[in-house]
């Protein structure tokens, strides 16, 4: 691989009190590229990608172990500003989860909490993160409405736009279709797909059409374990470990 | 043979009909007799006020603050100085409770290790089932000197003893329940919030406790409830001087505390027996009123977040 990589996990291990979620996991995501991440049900896969910006920090009584370098930097030592992190590394969760408040102040959010007030800018980009999540057309008119007035699909292109407001450099998406119907996954799949110009974008699925239409890399897990990590069409064409075959055939999961 | 299946089958099905009619009249009574009770204190607060005012004036009641009933020249029944008594000590309360109430609630959680809020918080719960008496007696002997010696005055029954004392009434409502709906915002909100690089603080002000509002002002309306109609703690911490206070270091005599100390002590059946129950009445309505603010706010917000 000649890519240049933002994310690498070295010997990641993760456990929830003294049950092991992660073993031994060796993630590389590429600069500019969409990473998606297969697996069946309890494999650890959102256990990963939620590592990836210490979400997982809000859970009581777990611990990582391994080095998880994004640029380079080890964000798992004890001096990483997670607040700073997580700017960088935005999320995209598996249910819509707006905020009570409207459209605007929605995106306004992120922006406000770095302290952003002056109205013009925060109305400018407004404007350009429902424009980059496809969304200011549908809703450029109803600015002031409450944000739970949008469907489950719209609610997650704002979510994706909430995202892409504070200029992350990487985002995750983790199962961003999992509560919505097909049209808004194609929408969503699409705008994926153009994100990969601007973002580093890692994807958990269980849907594996969808790993195979948005991605460039998937890795495969099963177990807590990374069974194999290629570029997309070698998994999905002529996988080289048995268990991803009969995955992604269907055999099993 | 099968006649006599059926014939046990329709005398089930009629027993079953019984008893099931049984149970739901039962649970209908049940449910009825607090809408009973409540009618009927209402009923008799106002059957027993509305002799008053034969020989009292609705506005001076309400409009004057001077209340003595028992002066020989001419008797005064206004209840105003009481009913911003009852206010000022009210409103004093809540200015301590609401701020330290939503601080305690905000810790509880939010910062504090799910240990200490499995202690905390029963032990805040059992807070709330001191004896007014007993606070009281703590307004007596520690808030009282306690005040007189910080602000250099003669004694400490005063307004802002009562405003200490119901503040302490009422934070373990305010606690609790504001507690409980910070507790019952999404996760999801917290995560999205923190997700976008916002400090735990951002998340806590800006996202959780907007979400948990229409619990929170649940909260403080129940404590204001309760601070507003305790007696037995303002009628040992607050003085009872009958003059309109003007400030929190007067000493007040709210209406509840007016009410206690005079009816032991009032003929029965005269225009100033009468007088106690009409300022019941009008306690009565204050409290339905806060009631009812808090469940029409309650309402609104409860529509917007749908």
């Amino acid at each position: 691989m000649d890519e240049r990589l933002k994310i690498k996990t070295e010997s990641l291990n993760f456990y929830y009190g003294a049950k092991q979620a992660l073993q031994n996991v060796n993630l590389a995501c590429p600069e500019k590229r969409v990473t998606a991440i297969i697996g069946p049900s309890g494999c650890g896969k959102s256990t990963l990608i939620r590592s990836l910006n210490r979400m997982n920090d809000v859970i009581p009584g777990v611990r990582a172990e391994g080095r998880i370098l994004i640029d380079g930097v080890d964000i798992l030592s004890p001096r990483q500003d997670v607040v700073e992190l997580r700017r960088n590394v935005g999320m995209v969760f598996q249910k819509p989860n707006p905020f009570p408040k409207s459209i605007f102040d929605n995106i306004a959010y992120g922006l406000r909490i770095n302290g952003l007030r002056d109205r013009q800018k925060l109305a400018e980009i407004v404007e350009r993160s429902l424009r980059g999540a496809a969304l200011w057309e549908e809703v450029k008119d109803r600015l002031r409405d409450n944000a739970f007035s949008l469907s489950g699909g719209q609610q997650q292109r704002l979510c994706i736009a909430r995202a892409l407001a504070v200029e992350p450099e990487v985002i995750l998406f983790d199962e961003p279709c999992s509560a919505i119907d097909p049209i808004a996954t194609a929408k969503i799949e699409e705008l994926i797909f153009k994100l990969k110009e601007d973002y580093t974008v890692v994807i958990v699925t269980h849907n594996m059409q969808q790993a195979a239409r948005v991605s460039d890399f998937t890795a495969f897990m099963m177990l807590g374990e990374m069974i194999e990590f290629d570029r997309t069409d070698k998994i999905f064409t002529n996988p080289s470990n048995k268990m991803t075959e009969d995955y992604i055939t269907g055999r099993f999961g | 043979m099968s006649d006599l299946k059926v014939d046990v089958r329709a005398n089930l099905r009629k027993r079953s009909a019984v008893k099931e009619a049984a149970i739901k009249a039962f649970f209908f009574v049940n449910g009825i007799t607090a809408v009973v009770v409540l009618l009927g204190i209402f009923g008799l607060l106002l059957y027993t006020s509305v002799p008053a005012f034969r020989e009292i004036d609705l506005k001076e009641f309400l409009g004057s603050p001077a209340w003595d009933p028992t002066s020989p020249e001419k008797a005064e029944y206004g209840i105003l100085s009481m009913v911003v008594s009852t206010f000022l000590v009210t409103i004093g309360a809540l200015v301590l409770a609401v701020p330290i109430g939503l601080g305690v609630a905000s810790y509880l959680s939010d910062v504090a290790h799910w240990r200490v809020r499995e202690i905390v918080k029963p032990v805040v719960e059992i807070l709330a089932g001191i004896p007014s008496v007993v606070v009281g007696f703590l307004g007596i002997v520690i808030f009282g000197p306690a005040i007189a010696g910080i602000f250099g005055l003669s004694h400490g029954l005063n307004a802002l003893n009562g405003s200490i004392l119901l503040a302490i009434m009422s934070l373990p409502t305010i606690i609790s329940i504001s507690e409980d709906s910070l507790s019952a915002v999404p996760q999801a909100y917290a995560e999205a919030s923190l997700g976008l690089g916002a400090t735990r603080w951002q998340t806590l002000v800006r996202v959780k406790i907007p979400a948990a509002l229409s619990g929170i002002i649940a909260a403080v309306m129940l404590g204001m409830g309760r601070a507003i109609g305790e007696t037995m703690t303002v009628l040992m911490a607050t003085g009872n001087a009958r003059s309109f206070p003007t400030g929190i270091f007067q000493s007040v005599r709210t209406m509840t505390a007016n009410i206690a100390i005079e009816l032991g002590e009032v003929p029965y059946h005269t225009t100033h027996y009468y007088a106690l129950f009409a300022i019941g009445l009008v306690l009565f309505i204050i409290t339905f009123l806060v009631n009812m603010a808090a469940d029409i706010v309650l309402r609104k917000y409860q529509e917007r977040e749908q």
